[in-house]
């Protein structure tokens, strides 16, 4: 195992700030999550922990500090091992393009997968503003659940779902994240949520030092 | 699409009459001077006994050429500027945004004045004059559109889904800005057509020879005292309709390439 300290997505003494003169959101956060393990990160709202989540997926480059994958930086071209689900999975469809489209962007999920996550078939030859925010969730978790995805980033992909799709969604999440052996950041103000699918679970306030 | 259609028809109906009118269609007739409107001349006829309908034709269709000319020079203008403002951002973005403000800031008709008169005016002069001061609007509508769709999560996650710069171009961003921008491409022809209509009429534009709705519509002021109202006014509502009929199709379009109303 002593191979495995170096596999992982590390945040090293991260620090990030809005603007030029803004207050430090983050300042000399340490956070690594390891293949297979997932991570609860937890906080009150308007605490850094989507913005955390963006630096993880890198979206958002750190000002201070740096993100590691297995211990060099995130590869910028290519499809990228970090992968990031939102909050809201109305804006990270295009509007102009069919469901099917949008699902394969990525890879090709194969059927299994499709009924595991409750996408019925006719949705695929659907217009994204025909469905509901919860069904469109199920699209972006499964387009993301691809072969060369190692850590995935979800930044509170279940606030819209109802209570039975919730379940099914994060069943489903779980078993690809075993079978793939996914390394997980879970940002969500649900302990309840954290305390049932995340292995270990981390407060910001108590990393972050800002 | 009906209306599409229809407006389509009529105004490029109008377009190929006039260009391929003979000259001979609205010759001097001084034996027919001033007939008001009747079978023989629909529009009636003027003091040279030229028929008015078919000068408001190809006066209209003289318009559409020098509007299409200026769209086309428009456009192309709106398109690289808009579209390096937003992708190269900083500076160039910062001078490009001073310039549209400064073209927006001077009224619209004294830059066109200005300009068709530093040019000597005539035809030359109006087609340059509306075709280099309609692109600060269309300007702005590409740098945005460029900006919001380059910006938005599901281009960033094409981005990190492994996507190169050229096809997160091709498949996500010209389908966004396209339909926009054409839609914007064909409202500017009745600005343009106005424009051309309305300088011409002031006297910085086209020729008094020239059968132009600007000076058809000039001409006719002299003789509205005299109660020779179909002067002014078939010519007047032909250039009015046609001006609407662009915006017709422009709307049309608009709505029926908007995802959220139209999906085909």
């Amino acid at each position: 195992m002593q191979g495995d300290r170096e596999k992982g997505l590390e945040a090293r003494d991260v620090g990030f700030r809005y603007g030029k003169n803004g207050s430090w959101i983050l300042k000399g956060v340490n956070l690594t999550v390891r293949p297979g393990e997932r991570v609860g990160l937890t906080g009150p709202s308007g605490c850094g922990k989507s913005t955390l989540a963006k630096i993880l997926a890198g979206y958002e480059s750190p000002l201070e500090g740096e993100v590691l994958y297995d211990g060099s930086p995130l590869p910028e071209k290519g499809y990228c091992p970090v992968q990031m689900i939102y909050q809201n999975p109305e804006q990270a469809v295009n509007p102009r393009w069919k469901m099917e489209g949008i699902l394969c962007e990525g890879w090709t999920p194969d059927a299994e997968l499709l009924r595991d996550m409750g996408i019925e078939r006719e949705w695929l030859k659907r217009w994204p503003a025909e469905l509901s925010g919860g069904e469109l969730q199920r699209f972006l978790i499964a387009r993301v659940l691809g072969p060369e995805t190692k850590f995935l980033i979800c930044d509170e992909i279940s606030t819209m779902l109802d209570v039975i799709t919730q379940a099914q969604v994060w069943e489903t999440l779980l078993r690809a994240a075993d079978r793939q052996r996914l390394g997980m950041l879970v940002v969500t103000h649900s302990t309840a949520l954290a305390k049932r699918v995340c292995t270990r679970i981390v407060s910001l306030q108590e990393i972050n030092q800002s | 699409m009906i209306y599409i259609g229809l407006a389509g028809i009529y105004l490029l109906g109008i377009f190929f009459l006039g260009i391929f009118m003979p000259e001979s269609a609205y010759e001097v007739n001084y034996a027919e001077k001033l007939i008001p409107p009747c079978a023989d001349h629909l529009f009636g006829t003027d003091f040279m006994g030229r028929d008015m309908l078919m000068r408001s034709v190809k006066g209209l269709s003289v318009s559409m050429v020098i509007a299409l000319l200026a769209a086309g020079v428009s456009s192309v203008l709106a398109l690289a500027f808009g579209v390096a403002a937003a992708v190269f951002g900083g500076k160039l973005d910062a001078i490009v945004n001073w310039c549209v403000d400064l073209f927006m800031g001077i009224p619209h008709l004294v830059l066109l004045i200005l300009i068709s008169f530093m040019l000597g005016r005539g035809a030359k002069g109006v087609t340059a004059a509306v075709a280099l001061t309609h692109w600060p609007e269309l300007t702005r509508v590409v740098r945005s559109e460029v900006l919001s769709v380059r910006s938005s999560q599901y281009v960033r996650a094409a981005y990190k889904m492994g996507k190169s710069h050229l096809r997160v171009a091709w498949e996500h961003v010209i389908p966004h800005v396209l339909p926009v921008y054409l839609v914007g491409v064909i409202l500017l022809f009745p600005h343009a057509i106005m424009h051309e209509a309305s300088i011409t009429f002031l006297g910085f534009g086209l020729p008094a020879e020239k059968p132009a709705v600007g000076v058809i519509l000039s001409e006719s002021m002299k003789y509205i005292a005299m109660g020779k109202w179909w002067l002014m006014l078939f010519p007047g509502l032909m250039l009015l309709l046609a001006v609407m009929l662009f915006d017709v199709i422009g709307e049309n379009l608009k709505k029926l390439w908007n995802p959220d109303s139209g999906n085909e």
